[in-house]
């Protein structure tokens, strides 16, 4: 006679249905005829379990179990040992599982030889990415400067002239070890041009601004300018105003390979200097040979 | 002869293509045509099982045949060595 399917699956009446399947997997997980061959007694349990999963995991037939209309062993057989009866004839060839020679050897063999295949294959590095902020002069000249990497290696990265914000610089071969003679990985760093308070870039052009005294924009001459490059004499011609441009030429970004040097673009500005009472008076007695109104230009219209 | 169409017949919840990339794996190795036998269908219930009832997935499938395959090889070489064998 039957046993009660929830003691067969070790269940209390009111299992739930996940109770009840999770409990059936871990029985049938265990005595499967297909895993045990040769083990009779568990394939009469792995019979017990199933016929017990069947009755209890469909609601309509355990509630007639429950309701006692019919017993545990009103269930069809199901046929739990076929594919095993093909398996161990000798039409079971036919899923030859490569045991020949010494078996237990190559037990797991077919699943890690592709494995391991793959790991001694040749695998280049990872490529690593840095983040460099650069000098506004450094970025406008070019340079050199040593970089340490995370790892402790160090090197010198040279900055080509003209580099921009978002510009990558690829170092090869610094980035991450390759693995069985693969190459290694790209070291790729990313630039940040630092802004400078007197300089601005436009292109491969430098724009800066230079004051000039009052007497210097009148008169015009030689005047001594500071800049990225080293002092330089600059004439200025006589009468310049204020936002007079005055381009000096290759004295911008550096040249680098086929690009040419860059200009620098002086932008007057004239600065009238502390209080000075003798200019005051000059003024104050100066009549203009020409009285021309400088804001002729401003014409709005009424 | 089996046809791939009998077999997904046979079998509700057994979907061609799932059949087929059982058969392009070489978990179920047909005639060609393909035509199955009575083993093949057999195995495919027996995948079946592994997968619906005992809940395996498709990486661990392909790994408990590859182990049932290699023990019931075994088993067929000892009852072969057995039959050849006189008992001492």
């Amino acid at each position: 006679m039957a046993l009660d399917p929830y003691a067969v699956l070790g269940l209390k009446r009111d299992a739930s249905a996940e109770a009840i399947k999770s409990a059936y997997r871990k029985l049938a997980r265990k005595h499967h005829p297909d895993l045990n061959p040769g083990k009779p007694e568990a394939e009469a349990r792995f019979k017990a379990v199933s016929t017990a999963h069947d009755l209890l995991s469909d609601p309509e037939k355990r509630a007639r179990f429950d309701r006692g209309e019919i017993d545990a062993e009103g269930q069809e057989q199901r046929p739990t040992n076929a594919y095993r009866r093909h398996a161990e004839a000798a039409q079971g060839a036919r899923y030859d599982g490569q045991s020949a020679g010494s078996p237990f050897d190559d037990l797991f063999a077919d699943m890690f030889e592709t494995r391991r295949r793959a790991e001694a294959a040749p695998r280049p590095g990872q490529d690593e990415s840095y983040r460099l902020d650069v000098s506004f002069i450094d970025a406008m000249l070019g340079t050199t400067t040593p970089m340490r990497l995370p790892d402790g290696r160090s090197l010198n990265l040279r900055i080509p002239p003209g580099v921009t914000t978002g510009q990558v610089l690829r170092l090869r071969g610094q980035g991450g070890g390759g693995r069985n003679g693969g190459a290694a990985g790209d070291a790729l760093i990313g630039i940040t041009v630092q802004e400078h308070p007197l300089l601005r870039r436009d292109g491969r052009n430098i724009a800066m601004e230079l004051p000039v005294s009052l007497r210097e924009a009148v008169l015009g001459g030689p005047v001594e300018v500071p800049t990225p490059t080293g002092r330089l004499r600059v004439t200025l011609p006589a009468h310049s105003d204020s936002g007079r441009q005055i381009r000096l030429r290759g004295k911008g970004v550096a040249a680098h390979g086929a690009e040419p040097a860059g200009d620098l673009l002086l932008t007057l500005k004239v600065v009238i200097g502390p209080a000075d009472a003798a200019l005051d008076a000059f003024l104050r007695d100066w009549s203009p040979a020409a009285m021309e109104d400088p804001r002729a230009a401003l014409d709005f219209p009424a | 002869m089996i046809t791939l169409d009998i077999l997904v017949a046979r079998f509700p919840g057994l979907e061609a293509g799932q059949l087929q990339e059982w058969m392009a794996e070489g978990m179920v190795r047909a005639e060609p045509g393909p035509s199955f036998t009575e083993i093949d269908v057999a195995r495919i219930a027996l995948m079946m099982e592994l997968r619906d009832d005992l809940a395996l997935d498709d990486a661990a499938l392909p790994v408990v045949l590859s182990l049932l395959d290699q023990l019931y090889t075994l088993r067929r070489e000892l009852a072969a060595l057995r039959a050849t064998t006189p008992p001492p």
